[in-house]
Formats: C-alpha cells, structure tokens, sequence
C-alpha cells in the first residue's frame, strides 16, 4: 500500500447520479478535507519524506496536554484524526496550511480509499469464508460446520492459514481504483464511483494514485 | 442541506404528470442502436409505482402478441423522454401483481373517474 498524498474524509453515504447516457451509476459521497498540515517529516531528520495532517475539529476541552502540545505549532486546535502521508517534498508545504481537496483531487482520477470495514463480531466459517455448510434436513446433524480440519498422525497439527471461525470485518481494507464522479469543493464532498469500505460517518483515507 | 440530499434533489424531475398504478401511460424512452439514437413508446398499465426519491421508478406492462411484457423504467433519468397518460383506471391495491394471472376481458381495469 502506497502512502502518497491524499486526503481524510468522512464516508456520508450512498446515491445514485444518472449518466448523460441517462445510465444509473452507484456513488459514494465522502467529506474530504480540508486537512491541517500538523508537521512536517524530512529525510534528514526522520528518514523519510512526508506531512502529518489532522482532520475532524476537536474542541478545546477535549484536548489533553500532549494533543496541545503537538498541534500548537500549527494553531488550528486539536483534530480527532491524525495520519501521514508520504510527499517528496515536504517544504511545499507550511505548518497550519489547510489542504482542500481541489489542489489533490481532479474529477476522472483514480484514487484508492483505505478504511476500517464494519464489524460482524465472532462468525462462523459458512459467513467469514463462504464455505457451503451442510443440508438441513433429512437427519443431518451437519449445518453450518467447518468439517474436517487437517489430516491424522502426520503432520499431526492444524495446518498455519486455516480457515476457521473468529473476528469478521472491522479490519482495514483497501479499495483500489476508485474513479472520482465528481467534486464539490464548496461543501468538501468527494463523489467516487461504487462502494467503499466502512460505516457511514466513519473515517476513510484517500490516497492519490500516483 | 446535506450533500446527497442536494445531489439528489439536483437531478429530481418534475416533469412528469400524476399517475397512479392502474393507469395505461405511454413511456417515451430514448434507446441507442450503434451510434443512432431513437426514441421508443411503451404503452400499458401502471402496475408498480416505486415513489422515493431519485431512486422512483415505474413498472408498465402491456400485452403484445399475447405475450406479457413488463418493463421498469427509472423516473428520474434523462432517456424517458416524456410520459403521458392515456387513460385513468380504479383498481383497489398499489401492486397489481394479479394482472399477470389474468387475460383478455378478466384483465380489465375500470375507468376512474378523476372529477
């Protein structure tokens, strides 16, 4: 995953736009940006190359000591969000710029949208891997289970990468090549084409082909 | 107002006359065959109407050649041209689902009377 310049935003839902064909297309609206430039990170000093961006005003007096501490600098108060991305030249920009999704994003672009999917809790391997399961009926005691789960005396152990039941969704996913509909800079509002990963209100990250 | 729901209201059409399922409306839908473009009528009965907003659409069906033929046309996109209404009918229930079971005369709909 490439961690080039983008935005934060905030998934708003989904709707449909008709093409001048009058063909439907399915759309995600996402509030991205404007982000706040909170540090910079040079190669000489941390290695690599890249801006540190918050996103969401946070008030005041939600601020602990070391979130004033380190947005200070930049004197836009704190943000709920906070991520890196990686630029070649951080110097372009300035400490508290605020980076609105014009001078990223042009309509017809790609873009790849990393967010956090919606959590389905502890299932079972029929939802989390699709297997088929069992029939229902006709005596058999064989429903939704996962069968078999290795072989016998050798290798005598549960092959690494099995297949099994647990923990589904909210996990980061990424979403490649997502075609950008249209932009409203006036109400921040990214339209991509198709779905993207995540709740609605919930935090995605843009990144920028590059 | 927030953003989809300007989004959607920007694309609304409020052309469109009132109808109701029941009716017999004549759909002027634009087609492309290759690179001409032609507009096509469809003529029938209104048995499902889906209200909502940018998603509402229309389900006509007409018998041709003794064949039903149901199509759903979206409301709010540019290729229905136009939509008329050629007759008011009373039926008793929003989806006429039971046309489908009937022909000839027991696939009747009475005129409503719209005084």
């Amino acid at each position: 995953m490439s961690k080039f310049m983008g935005l934060l935003g905030k998934k708003m839902g989904m709707t449909r736009i008709f093409s001048e064909a009058g063909t439907a297309i399915p759309v995600t609206v996402i509030e991205a940006g404007p982000c706040v430039v909170l540090q910079k990170k040079t190669l000489a000093k941390e290695g690599y190359n890249a801006i540190q961006v918050g996103f969401g005003a946070k008030k005041k007096q939600r601020l602990n000591k070391p979130e004033k501490g380190h947005t200070k600098a930049a004197g836009k108060g704190g943000f709920y969000h906070i991520k890196e991305f990686q630029v070649a030249d951080p110097d372009a920009y300035e400490l508290g710029q605020e980076i609105s999704m014009t001078e990223v994003f042009n309509v017809g672009e790609l873009v790849d949208i990393r967010a956090r999917s919606k959590g389905r809790g502890f299932q079972g391997v029929v939802k989390r891997h699709g297997f088929k399961g069992g029939r229902a009926t006709h005596g058999s005691m064989f429903h939704r289970r996962p069968g078999a789960i290795g072989c016998s005396a050798w290798p005598s152990r549960v092959i690494k990468g099995k297949k099994m039941p647990g923990q589904m969704g909210d996990e980061f996913v990424t979403k490649k090549n997502c075609t950008i509909i249209d932009i409203r800079p006036e109400q921040n509002v990214l339209v991509l084409k198709g779905g993207v990963p995540g709740a609605k209100e919930g935090l995605v990250q843009i990144y920028k082909k590059s | 107002m927030n953003a989809i729901a300007q989004i959607e209201q920007e694309q609304l059409r409020h052309d469109h006359p009132d109808f109701r399922p029941g009716d017999t409306i004549k759909v002027h839908f634009r087609i492309v065959e290759g690179t001409k473009e032609r507009v096509q009528v469809f003529q029938g009965v209104v048995i499902r109407r889906r209200r909502g907003n940018i998603g509402a659409s229309v389900t006509v069906r007409k018998v041709s050649h003794g064949v039903g033929v149901e199509k759903t046309f979206p409301l709010h996109t540019p290729q229905v041209e136009k939509v008329e209404v050629v007759s008011h009918g009373r039926v008793r229930r929003s989806r006429l689902y039971y046309l489908r079971n009937l022909r000839g005369k027991a696939a009747r709909i009475r005129e409503r009377d719209i005084r």
